[in-house]
């Protein structure tokens, strides 16, 4: 299960900022991380990222656990930096991709959803003029965040469907069912969606 | 009690065949207080069901609820209208469970505390008090079915059409949502396999083919079903 998309009740300073701070924080702190050059501000923002984190109330062992596999990813994505162009670059890259993540699985976990809906309805509010419908742009933002740990759900559920079938290494076994399903699921979704009358 | 109507509506659903008849030429008033679809599966009962919300589009004839015709206003009926599906798990969409009931109640209450003092009146109300902060991932089957049918009622709808609501749940989860049912002022239409569930509605259709062959008192209909099953 990721954390990501998962709010945790807290009392912490974090849970009790605003969510429009965290969102603007985020959002600069997400330029911030890109515009960078060098291994050393992608370490300084992991290194805050980790921080934060832990500062969450979420604990370090569950925290492992909910970015277990991207740190895997952010392993090979390094390793084919350390190729291609260079230790310091691998170095960036990998931290960088870390940071953001960890720093966004903090907004999620210290800010309930409704807040974060509110927060982007009132700031496109503005824009209700030029034919933007803030409450489905908010909703399509808190759908993204829920799908982090649906599709997650959806890919441990394929593996397992593959491994029944003896198909465990087989990527077409894992990968097609997994597309399949998070499209039928999304249909399902907005299906659902139109019955509780929430897209209307 | 809401008046749910259908007249001379048909379905056809576009394949790579062509189009198919998934429902005939159908005519039916409901107005009682607890209605069962019974039928084989592919028979259509689903899809008369859908018809009630606005899910699925009649091809021809009209569907109207208390007159409102679906598809001229299908925001009117859906808020008397609400849908429970078999599987929870696409219906329930926010990640935790007090913040899935607050989003039904986003239209009915803008102030944010309000809506969360709403929300949370409608857990206790179904007995979800102690998982208001809970992941719905982390639920079990029976819980997301209750979770589900709290979402669709904190809005206070007249009607409840559950397509199979019971499907996928064990005995004792499948008794208690079945009593929860049973035990709602909102008129009730249940698309359901459970003929126990089906025998204790006032009225009671058996689809078959696309078309509602038997329409009558519990007993009978369910007998006529058995026979032909």
């Amino acid at each position: 299960m990721s954390l990501l998309g998962l709010h945790q009740p807290g009392t912490t300073w974090l849970h009790r900022l605003p969510a429009a701070a965290k969102l603007g924080g985020l959002l600069a702190a997400g330029i911030v991380v890109v515009a960078a050059r060098g291994p050393v501000s992608g370490v300084v923002a992991l290194a805050v990222a980790v921080g934060l984190a832990v500062w969450s109330g979420a604990g370090l062992r569950v925290l492992f656990r909910a970015v277990r596999l991207l740190v895997l990813l952010a392993a090979v994505l390094a390793a084919y930096n350390i190729w291609q162009r260079g230790w310091e670059r691998a170095v960036e890259v990998s931290t960088d991709l870390l940071a953001l993540v960890l720093l966004a699985t903090v907004m999620t976990v210290t800010t309930p959803i409704d807040e974060v809906l509110d927060t982007i309805t009132r700031a496109l509010g503005p824009l209700r003029r030029f034919g933007v419908d803030p409450e489905r742009v908010a909703l399509a933002f808190a759908l993204m965040i829920r799908a982090v740990p649906t599709t997650l759900d959806l890919a441990r559920q394929t593996g397992d469907a593959a491994r029944a079938r003896g198909l465990e290494r087989d990527p077409r076994a894992r990968l097609v069912p997994l597309v399949i399903r998070s499209v039928a699921h999304a249909r399902a979704t907005g299906e659902a969606l139109d019955a509780r009358g929430i897209a209307d | 009690m809401s008046r749910l109507e259908l007249r001379d509506v048909t379905v056809r659903l576009p394949t790579s065949d062509g189009d198919v008849a998934v429902l005939g030429s159908t005519t039916l008033t409901l107005a009682e207080q607890r209605i069962a679809l019974i039928g084989a599966n592919g028979s259509g009962k689903s899809t008369l069901a859908r018809l009630l919300n606005g899910l699925v589009t009649a091809t021809t004839g009209q569907v109207l609820v208390d007159g409102i015709d679906v598809a001229a206003d299908g925001a009117a009926v859906r808020r008397k209208v609400a849908f429970c599906f078999t599987d929870p798990a696409a219906q329930l969409v926010m990640p935790t469970v007090l913040e899935d009931v607050a989003l039904s109640l986003r239209r009915h209450h803008k102030d944010k505390r309000q809506r969360r003092t709403a929300a949370l009146r409608v857990l206790e109300q179904y007995g979800l008090a102690a998982l208001a902060d809970r992941s719905v991932h982390s639920l079990s089957g029976g819980q997301r079915q209750l979770l589900a049918i709290a979402g669709v009622l904190a809005t206070e709808p007249d009607v409840l059409v559950a397509d199979e609501p019971t499907t996928l749940l064990d005995l004792r989860n499948t008794r208690a949502i079945g009593d929860l049912l049973f035990g709602l002022p909102q008129q009730l239409v249940l698309v359901t396999h459970d003929l126990d569930l089906a025998l204790r509605c006032e009225r009671v259709l058996l689809v078959e083919e696309g078309r509602v062959s038997a329409d009558g008192a519990p007993a009978d209909v369910v007998e006529t079903y058995r026979g032909r099953a």
